[in-house]
């Protein structure tokens, strides 16, 4: 429990640290409703053409979106600021300080910034959700809000541990912060359903930067299309990774001498 | 003349040996490109395969040659000034351009061109992979190849002043970032970059040519690919001329304004 209690007052500091720019909301929520409108009026012109695509109906391509937007938000408003932050802590040597403290380093690591402004893309994803399923109609509702919930949890964990194994390489190497920009570019893949790219592709967005697991696999849950294969892949994905990441973490701390040392 | 040939003789020498100093800086640029391509290719790749081949006269091997072509020209006629104005302005990095009896804009075309000839080595290979990959079809008349050059030229030149204008914002105020993103939302469906055209509604397709959108990318695009009679190709040429004209007076005109407005962040 002291660890939600500890993100909770991460939470109220970045809160705190934005309260003060005010005019940053109006221009994250013109940015999110522009983003918003682009997504959407790419899909209308997609649908203008076609009935399905990839074999997703309209409505399932708008639940689609909103997973997406929703992961965006969390990578946006958490995941890739402390992760910067870390990195840059590295290469100043400050993360001496972080290593002191009692509590464990990779939980401070993992929540040392959040932007709360960036949360309007989750609302934006769950709005989309909402209306999408209103129009889907919502059938056997339980057995897929759990199974939604299972593989959405299981999503976030393989993006966060992603980014964070990529980031532990910045003990060893320097200038790592550009590999998570090629995965900024690849995440807008996700936008799509994986149906409809070549196979090659399919594989490198399932393995190589997980896509799949963050976007697809949850959305497929939602719009039930979920097989009991993926969804255990996906959890056995996910657990293989936390722990993967765990590991690679402290043989990368080991590692560290300090910036100055 | 005779002296601005040589200042940027010396600008290409210094900015190609620095800028190839940052080689995995530069392919960054190029992978959101190449992804970009290879996401909207296989969207309409999927259209067409459900509509039973065809969709607006398009197969999904005419598909490959437009994104092919559309990330080409894509390739060569960006900047990130929009992007990159903001920390000049904020960090303070503008001043000393400003002090430099040159205009910044001189040495912003050279390293945008620099940038650009290193980067082929990456882009050449990258097209080449994507032909053996998905067979695109194209039927280039030979009058179009040549006429290609003065197109992209001039593609390159206006999209470069208009950015640099939009880019002078900055200077007013240094939260650029939202404004921006609605310059390229119309970029993305009024450019090509979405869809051919041909395929967007009537509407967006009357606003892309009213635009400079469709002539900075859908243009060039639309050329190399053999979907223009010569006659539109002049006529096309003719309105980028006065699309570069426009885009000089109004950059000529915003960048005196918004000097006397630059304080400098810091001073």
């Amino acid at each position: 429990m002291s660890y939600l209690r500890l993100l909770w007052i991460f939470l109220r500091i970045g809160a705190m640290n934005e309260l003060a720019y005010r005019a940053n909301f109006w221009a994250q929520l013109l940015q999110s409703l522009v983003n918003l409108g682009v997504a959407l009026g790419g899909l209308a012109v997609i649908f203008g053409q076609t009935e399905a695509l990839g074999g997703w109906q309209p409505a399932e391509m708008v639940a689609l979106l909103g997973v997406f937007f929703l992961m965006s938000g969390l990578i946006g408003s958490l995941i890739s600021p402390s992760m910067s932050h870390f990195m840059e802590a590295v290469r100043q040597g400050t993360l001496d300080y972080t290593l002191t403290k009692p509590e464990d380093a990779q939980l401070l690591v993992s929540i040392s910034e959040v932007r709360i402004w960036k949360l309007l893309d989750m609302v934006q994803g769950l709005a989309l959700i909402g209306v999408a399923l209103v129009e889907i109609g919502l059938q056997s509702g339980l057995v897929r809000a759990l199974g939604f919930a299972a593989t959405l949890t299981a999503g976030a964990a393989i993006v966060y541990s992603f980014w964070l194994m990529l980031a532990t390489l910045s003990f060893w190497f320097v200038k790592v912060a550009n590999i998570l920009v090629i995965f900024q570019a690849v995440y807008g893949a996700g936008k799509y359903p994986m149906a409809i790219y070549p196979r090659w592709l399919k594989v490198m967005m399932t393995f190589l930067v997980p896509v799949a697991f963050a976007v697809t696999v949850p959305s497929e849950a939602l719009v039930g299309r979920l097989s009991g294969e993926v969804l255990w892949g996906a959890l056995g994905m996910a657990l293989a990774m936390l722990v993967g990441a765990r590991l690679f973490w402290r043989w990368g701390v080991r590692h560290y001498s300090g910036a100055s040392a | 003349m005779r002296g601005l040939t040589d200042i940027y003789a010396t600008l290409f020498r210094t900015d190609l040996a620095l800028q190839f100093q940052y080689r995995a800086e530069m392919i960054i640029w190029l992978i959101f490109r190449i992804v970009e391509a290879l996401v909207f290719l296989s969207v309409w790749t999927a259209v067409a395969d459900s509509q039973g081949g065809q969709v607006g006269g398009f197969s999904a091997r005419d598909f490959a040659a437009y994104y092919i072509a559309m990330m080409m020209m894509g390739h060569l006629t960006f900047t990130w000034f929009m992007h990159e104005f903001e920390f000049r302005v904020r960090s303070g990095s503008f001043s000393p351009l400003l002090l430099q009896p040159l205009h910044p804009i001189h040495r912003d075309i050279a390293t945008n061109i620099s940038y650009k000839f290193l980067t082929l080595a990456v882009m050449l290979p990258t097209v080449l992979v994507m032909v053996w990959l998905f067979d695109p079809i194209f039927n280039t008349p030979t009058w179009a190849l040549w006429t290609l050059v003065p197109v992209i030229a001039l593609a390159f030149l206006m999209r470069f002043f208009v950015e640099w204008a939009l880019a002078l914002v900055a200077l007013w105020t240094t939260r650029t970032a939202a404004a921006n993103e609605i310059y390229f939302a119309g970029l993305f469906f009024c450019s090509g970059q979405l869809a051919p055209l041909a395929l967007m509604p009537d509407w967006v397709q009357t606003l892309a040519a009213i635009l400079p959108f469709r002539w900075m990318m859908a243009f060039p695009t639309e050329l190399l690919l053999g979907h223009l009679t010569p006659d539109q190709a002049l006529e096309g040429i003719a309105v980028q001329a006065l699309w570069l004209v426009l885009a000089w007076g109004i950059m000529a005109l915003v960048w005196s304004r918004s000097l006397r407005r630059y304080s400098a962040v810091g001073a």
